[in-house]
Order: structure tokens, then sequence, then C-alpha cells
């Protein structure tokens, strides 16, 4: 397994990653060049790559088993949450996710390899793969320029590439989060933007906020 | 930009025939690339996105698009720093089954 984390700031991950204590590589991905690369639009995303170094699965939500993804398991929310924390968690406990499955099929192609159902041809790995109209080659453009501009301290000039980046590819989900947590840690509304996670959630449906496993 | 450092860049090589890579060589139009690459001309013959910050002085080339975001299963290169800042390619995985996981603290 190799982990890659996202994080435009390290620093942010590396927190994370210190307590895990990992054995496996662990990544940074400053620019989210795993979009760009694979067509990886929201976390956690999974992705195979067999021991020739081909992709026998494009990626895909990929939870750990253990997940909580029923709406039952949930316990009741603690009193006195400030009002947007709470309004996340509402929309976050209604989120669809099936760990169940997918770490079954993982394990079916370790055992198995390519006589693995789960295994895709490279012709299915491709038909699979993520539409990308010239939108979003474009908003992969505008992501870049907008990382680049924030770590050299320009973050003005990194909010309208972020801007566009998100306007362009409004079903990419690194490139808001991450432009909104630099903002608030809580990926609130602000001035800058014009979404927020829960308004964006909302206009989906919680329940669209990953697609469904295509197994 | 210098030729060199275009392919450099992007792996992607001009030759008489075109730009080529892997299996894939584009014709390009006459003019396009010599010593110096003619970069909205190339941008547009390979379908790659080009956005020009023109304040700032700065461009960016975005991959090709108008297809899938997988144009071949074939893994593409990725270099990436690890977390203590090190460098590490997944290529040295070869031989391995690898779960690519995303992830992220936001």
């Amino acid at each position: 397994m190799v982990t890659v984390a996202l994080d435009l700031e390290p620093e942010r991950a590396a927190r994370y990653i210190g307590r895990a204590k990992p054995s496996h590589p662990s990544l940074v991905d400053q620019a989210h060049r795993m979009d760009e690369l694979f067509g990886v639009v929201n976390v956690p995303s999974g992705l195979w790559i067999d021991e020739e170094g081909m992709i026998v699965r494009p990626p895909e939500p990929a939870f750990p088993e253990g997940s909580v993804n029923t709406l039952q398991e949930y316990p009741p929310l603690p009193e006195g949450l400030p009002p947007y924390t709470e309004a996340t968690l509402r929309e976050a406990r209604k989120i669809r996710t099936e760990p169940g499955r997918y770490v079954a099929a993982l394990r079916d192609w370790v055992s198995l390899g390519r006589g693995s159902e789960f295994a895709l041809t490279p012709e299915e790995v491709v038909a699979q793969s993520r539409p990308r109209p010239p939108e979003a080659g474009l908003a992969a453009a505008h992501f870049e320029l907008a990382q680049h501009l924030q770590r050299s301290g320009d973050g003005d000039g990194a909010v309208g590439h972020f801007r566009a980046a998100h306007r362009l590819q409004p079903e990419n989900w690194t490139y808001k989060r991450q432009a909104w947590s630099l903002q608030r840690r809580d990926q609130g509304p602000t001035d800058v933007y014009d979404g927020d996670w829960v308004s964006d959630v909302l206009k989906i449906g919680p329940e669209n906020y990953y697609e469904p496993l295509q197994m | 930009m210098p030729t060199a450092e275009f392919e450099a860049e992007t792996g992607w090589e001009l030759k008489p025939e075109g730009a080529c890579r892997a299996d894939v060589c584009i014709p390009l139009p006459p003019g396009t690339a010599g010593d110096e690459v003619d970069l909205e001309s190339l941008a547009k013959a390979l379908g790659m996105p080009l956005v020009v910050d023109e304040a700032r002085g700065l461009y960016c080339l975005g991959p090709r698009s108008g297809g899938r975001a997988l144009e071949s299963a074939v893994a593409p290169d990725l270099r990436l720093p690890g977390w203590h800042g090190d460098a590490f390619d997944l290529a040295t995985l070869r031989g391995r089954k690898v779960l690519l996981l995303a992830w992220a603290s936001w």
C-alpha cells in the first residue's frame, strides 16, 4: 500500500501520518497530481496497479473495513457544537460508502491476481476512468497554478485560480476542499469562495457525495 | 520555450513525425517546434489546455483532455516526496501489487 496525502500543507498530513507510524510509503502530493494523473476527484480514492505496472482498477471510493457508514451506527450528536460543525456532521452521516465490498474485492485481487473478477482489462480500465472534457483539463492547470502561487506566498493570486478550477470542474472535491481549508479549517462559507462544504454537499445530496462502486 | 525543457517537463519527445509519447505520435503543424517550441500551437495540437497568468508572468500546461483521465492502463510515472521529504518513485515497486490510496487531512 502507498498512501498519498493530497495536502498543499504537508505538515497537516504529517501530523496524522506521524500518529499512524506506517510501515508503507506515505507520500505527499501538494499539487494534487493524483487528480491530473489518474482522475481522482475525492478522498479516499484507491487505485490498483499490478506487478507489471498496469492499472487494473481506476480510482474509486476506497474505505477501510470498520468504517461507520450507516446512520444507525452513529451516536447522537453532542450538545453545544458550533452550528457549522453540527451542520457538517448531520450531512456527513448521510454519506454512503461501501467498505465491506471494496475490501473484499481487494483481498480477492491480492490472492487471485489477473484471475480476480475485480481486475479489469486495460480497455475496461480506460473506459471506467473519469471523463476528462477540456474544462477538466483547464481546471487542473488552474489548480496547479493556484497551489504554486499559494506556496510562493501569493495567497491572493492563488484564490483566482482556485476559483477557476472550482468553476471548471465542480465535481472535483479535492480542488474545493483544499482551497476552502486554507481559509477556514471547517471549510465553511467565506466571501472569497462561492461555495462551502455543507452548501455544496446539499446541492447534490450527501448520498451522492461518493459514486457507487462499479463492481 | 526551449524544446529540451518542454520534453523534460512533459515526457513528450518532439520528433520529425510529431510529438511522441509511449505508443502515440501526434503530427504537428509546421513551425511548431525547432530548437524552441511554440507553446500555444503545440498545446492545441496535443489537446493540452494552456492557462496564462499574464499579471504574474506564469503559464501552466494542463493534461491532455477531450477523452478520459486515463488514455491507457499503463501506470504513469509517479514521483512524489515521502512525508519526511525524501524522494519516492512508484517504479521501485514494480514486481509487486500496489494499492495507491489518496487521502487528505482536510
